[in-house]
């Protein structure tokens, strides 16, 4: 049972002066401060597989989404958005690594690289996220061709380096070949070969991946037909 | 056995006066905003970022929430002289200490109760069930640990510190030992007797990193060899605590 609590008037007056002092002192301190200052601050270095192993106690699964959060949260900081161009790559590719050493059957990882520091404008920044996607998906053909079949895309018609996308499509031909992995990726090496211009052939990609059922989560849909919706309509509309 | 029962039931009826349900449903409802919150901002695997994130913070809820309720609750119950004047009374010392784990043992069931009911809504019910009753088997160790650190050292502070150690290095023991063998080639002779004490103590404390697997409710690969696995380690470890904990109460002077 709660025992009722004594009047005010017990408290004595230089306890009261001093609460509301103190009170006053606070809030007037903390309202004469400055307003804080918007300052990017560079991504750090990736810490060590080992150390990461160590500090997820045991579940390096949650560790995995948090430090994605992390790396993805990075370009829009607390007032300042960072162009994806003034964007340490090299420490980028690191903390991606980490993320997928961490939980390897995770997408998250090469999603990003793929989709989203990959349209960056910058070749070069492009050809390094490119070629994460590229050396990871020899880990996990069957599972992680989408991310190579969009990299194939990209090595075509952004960088318009067509021996590395078919490379790129040669390696998902030769090395994905699990049942799940539909026929269409496969013959991505045609797409190539038949040099299709950028936008039909992103709305092929993209409406392949939609129509396979293969993407379920809400948020990645929303983000593909987004993506759908934003490409300059057709030059040749189907009949 | 009825004066353990009496003991036990008192020891959970301190815990529902002391909110404790209340604060679990807290502590459920503030993760699952800011799981639901932090899952709106991936861009994909939004159900598996929640799960996954909700599953880490309701763990390391609940055993900090076990663990402190039973420190507290024998420090409590030591510095009111209720121990003692139960200790008094024509009962075995093992009753006491066996009342107490079992009421501490019925309040473990409230959190994984609870949160594995939530698990329900990320993973099929075989595979929430296997992590709610690892859980349990956790909360279990973490609270047999607790009991001992409480008697063997008497003050809440140091007692809370040793049982989050003991929680910290059963967690990363696996890590640890792994670390250690793979530089076993090139290490030096300090690194070499290091690597022998972290297997030593692998043999000694309970692969906690086994436990309450979020693999279990993302990729759905848990299974029997999963939970005997969990019981065997449960009992095993539960028991040695038990043993520890009566061995040091038998020898104490009251």
């Amino acid at each position: 049972m709660n025992t009722p609590a004594r009047p005010l008037s017990s408290v004595p007056p230089t306890v009261r002066w001093l609460l509301a002092a103190a009170l006053a002192l606070q809030l007037g301190w903390q309202a004469g401060r400055p307003p804080p200052g918007a300052r990017a601050e560079a991504l750090p270095p990736a810490p060590s597989a080992a150390a990461l192993r160590l500090a997820s106690l045991g579940d390096p699964l949650a560790l995995s989404r948090l430090l994605m959060l992390y790396v993805q949260g990075h370009d829009d900081q607390a007032g300042v958005a960072i162009a994806w161009r003034d964007l340490d790559y090299g420490r980028i590719r690191q903390w991606l690594e980490r993320v997928l050493e961490l939980d390897p059957r995770s997408q998250y990882p090469l999603l990003a690289a793929s989709e989203v520091y990959g349209a960056v404008g910058d070749p070069a920044r492009v050809r390094q996220m490119l070629e994460l996607v590229y050396q990871r998906f020899g880990e996990d053909p069957d599972r992680r061709w989408p991310w190579l079949a969009h990299a194939v895309v990209v090595a075509q018609h952004r960088l318009h380096d067509l021996p590395l996308a078919r490379r790129y499509a040669q390696a998902i031909r030769l090395r994905a070949t699990g049942p799940r992995v539909p026929a269409w990726a496969r013959e991505l090496e045609l797409f190539v070969l038949e040099d299709m211009d950028q936008a039909e052939a992103t709305r092929a990609l993209i409406g392949a991946l939609l129509s396979s059922g293969q993407i379920t989560d809400a948020n990645e849909l929303r983000f593909l037909e987004r993506r759908l919706q934003n490409l300059p309509p057709p030059a040749h509309p189907p009949r | 056995m009825t004066a353990a029962l009496v003991i036990a039931r008192y020891t959970l009826l301190e815990a529902l006066r002391n909110r404790l349900l209340w604060l679990l449903l807290l502590v459920l409802a503030a993760a699952v905003c800011a799981g639901g919150f932090l899952g709106q901002l991936a861009l994909t695997e939004s159900r598996q970022l929640q799960a996954a994130l909700l599953a880490a913070v309701l763990r390391l809820a609940a055993v900090f929430l076990v663990a402190t309720f039973v420190v507290g609750s024998m420090a409590r119950e030591a510095a009111d002289k209720g121990a003692e004047l139960l200790l008094a009374l024509a009962l075995p010392r093992a009753v006491y200490v066996l009342g107490k784990l079992a009421g501490f043992a019925a309040l473990a069931l409230l959190p994984a109760l609870l949160f594995g009911a939530v698990a329900l809504a990320f993973a099929p019910p075989g595979q929430a069930a296997l992590w709610a009753a690892s859980l349990l088997g956790e909360l279990w160790i973490v609270a047999a640990f607790s009991l001992l650190c409480s008697l063997t050292l008497s003050q809440t502070l140091p007692a809370l510190t040793a049982a989050g150690a003991f929680y910290l290095l059963a967690r990363v023991l696996g890590t640890l030992q792994l670390l250690g063998h793979a530089g076993a080639a090139q290490a030096d002779a300090g690194q070499r007797w290091l690597t022998r004490g972290i297997d030593a103590l692998a043999l000694l404390l309970p692969h906690l990193d086994a436990f309450t697997r979020t693999e279990w409710l993302l990729y759905h690969t848990g299974g029997l060899a999963d939970l005997a696995n969990v019981a065997a380690q449960t009992a095993l470890a539960v028991g040695l605590l038990t043993a520890a904990a009566l061995f040091d109460l038998y020898r104490k002077n009251l």
